[in-house]
């Protein structure tokens, strides 16, 4: 008895030095981050950078509403809107064929288990390639497209379709192999084709999954269409962009207020979608 | 209801395709496929002189600091106001001035990083400084938000009890509902520094410091080979946050 209580203390003991250890391990890696990442917030109160925040904020208001502005942002929204759609689409093109390539359970050699194999092969590949895809970030592309495809909105769409046709890819695996189960081994010993598997288990298991993961992704995707702009790749940040070049506070608060107008719209949308799907 | 949803989807992306009008035969000619082959050509290969791939490492360095920094500073204001706002009887804010709150919230939620950075450069001057604050500013907006609804969806039974029994509000706050929901609270975290990793490597693109200000920088000047290496940095830097991530999720569940 007297042992196990001694045992006891010293793991106690054992435990408290281990998490002094690591806090102390991890306040010496935290504390070089502020000199890395200039943290300085004392710099914001200078005298000089005060004076120009005062001056910017107060030319904020009243924010810009005359007709003509007006009618660009409006036209700049809907074209934001276009981008995203079309770019979601170029996505599905993408990553609906992929993320049925990739899937281990629409595959006989993984189901028998060989280790090596050729489709195998060209699984692991295709997967590589989504990975690829969607961690170079989209403005990133757009970045590249832009130089490719010229200044417009071709740039915006063709990053969105690469970035999110690897995260569609990805996940609508991932999806499908979560519907596999007990009914498509039983399928695959009868012999129904892949197709059939498919078009008959696993889809109506997570249609409505699928459905409502590509309708958020489509909210993301006017998220980030709204910062293309920045990059030159069209839609309402090519504005905001010049508007804050020129310091025209007015006209960066309607923006604004734009933006969050478009990305509450888009929430709306999509939840009325996800909401009739159920 | 359906028909209703297929409908408006099938206008959306025909009017959307109208709309942008692209010219797929401009762009999948002969010609341009030739020309986009030639522009990858010239990403290759990657520039790995020893100087130059200082720089990238400091600017990942600074990217990873961002990121972390950011994510941190949000976390500690995103709990701060969801504790203040939290649905309660005796909550430390009144039902008027929590909405307010959470107006604010949605503010800082629904401006996206960049545009943040894009403004606070006027003040905050060039650097990964403003691409922190930036961070900090949508990333409180985001965990102050999940934060509240964790926190409000959570059983308050135990800091029920624990008031009824003479704590204080802080008290059962702490013990009632912030322990119980600590796993959930790192994953939301662990999520967010994800996202805020990709945010931080492009904040560059306004000025904001990073990896993101050494690629709009050498594009600029069209040393694709240099970009290239960026990019490839960026690729790597990413994939291993998403792997550490995920896999400190895991072994919480």
């Amino acid at each position: 008895m007297k042992g196990k209580r001694m045992f006891v203390s010293l793991t106690k003991n054992h435990m408290v030095d281990r998490n002094l250890i690591i806090g102390l391990v991890l306040i010496v890696l935290f504390v070089p981050l502020f000199p890395a990442s200039e943290f300085y917030p004392w710099r914001l109160f200078d005298d000089r950078n005060f004076d120009i925040t005062l001056k910017f904020l107060s030319s904020f208001y009243p924010p810009k509403v005359d007709v003509e502005f007006l009618s660009i942002i409006f036209f700049g929204s809907l074209q934001t809107i276009a981008i995203a759609t079309v770019g979601l689409v170029f996505a599905l093109i993408i990553g609906v064929p992929a993320s049925l390539l990739i899937t281990n359970v629409l595959s006989f050699s993984k189901i028998e288990q060989e280790k090596t194999s050729f489709t195998g092969f060209v699984r692991y590949a295709i997967r590589l390639v989504l990975i690829m895809l969607r961690s170079i970030p989209e403005i990133v592309w757009a970045l590249i497209f832009v130089r490719v495809v010229g200044l417009g909105p071709m740039a915006g769409i063709l990053a969105i379709g690469l970035t999110y046709g690897g995260m569609l890819g990805k996940v609508y695996a991932e999806i499908l192999e979560s519907a596999a189960g007990i009914k498509h081994i039983q399928g695959m010993q009868i012999g129904y084709s892949r197709f059939q598997i498919l078009a008959y288990v696993l889809i109506p298991q997570s249609s409505l999954e699928m459905i409502s993961y590509t309708v958020y992704r489509w909210e993301c995707a006017i998220r980030s269409t709204v910062i293309m702009g920045f990059v030159g790749a069209g839609g309402l940040g090519f504005q905001l962009e010049s508007s804050l070049k020129m310091l025209q506070g007015g006209e960066v608060l309607t923006i604004l207020i734009a933006f969050v107008v478009l990305v509450w719209l888009a929430d709306q949308f999509s939840s009325l979608i996800r909401r009739s799907v159920r | 209801m359906k028909v209703l949803s297929t409908v408006l989807i099938l206008s959306l992306v025909t009017s959307s395709f109208m709309w942008v009008n692209i010219g797929l035969y401009e762009f999948l000619n002969f010609e341009s496929i030739k020309a986009i082959g030639r522009f990858i050509d010239e990403f290759f290969p990657p520039n790995l002189e020893k100087t130059f791939l200082t720089s990238v490492a400091i600017a990942l360095y600074e990217t990873l600091a961002m990121s972390i920094l950011g994510t941190f500073f949000a976390t500690i204001f995103g709990l701060t106001i969801a504790y203040m706002i939290v649905e309660n009887k005796k909550s430390v804010l009144d039902k008027f001035q929590s909405s307010i709150f959470r107006g604010l919230l949605n503010i800082l939620r629904s401006i996206p990083e960049v545009v943040w950075a894009a403004i606070l450069i006027i003040s905050a001057g060039l650097g990964p400084f403003t691409g922190c604050l930036a961070i900090i500013i949508h990333t409180t907006g985001v965990l102050g938000r999940l934060f509240t609804d964790a926190f409000e969806n959570c059983t308050p039974i135990s800091s029920r009890t624990l008031r009824v029994n003479g704590c204080s509000f802080f008290q059962g706050f702490i013990y009632g509902k912030f322990f119980q929901l600590t796993p959930q609270i790192i994953s939301y975290v662990l999520y967010r520094w994800e996202n805020n990793i990709r945010v931080a490597s492009i904040l560059g693109i306004v000025g904001a410091g990073g990896l993101g200000q050494l690629l709009t920088f050498n594009l600029g000047l069209f040393l694709m080979d240099k970009a290239a290496t960026v990019i490839i940095a960026t690729m790597i830097l990413i994939v291993i946050v998403d792997g550490l991530s995920s896999t400190i999720r895991r072994s919480l569940n």
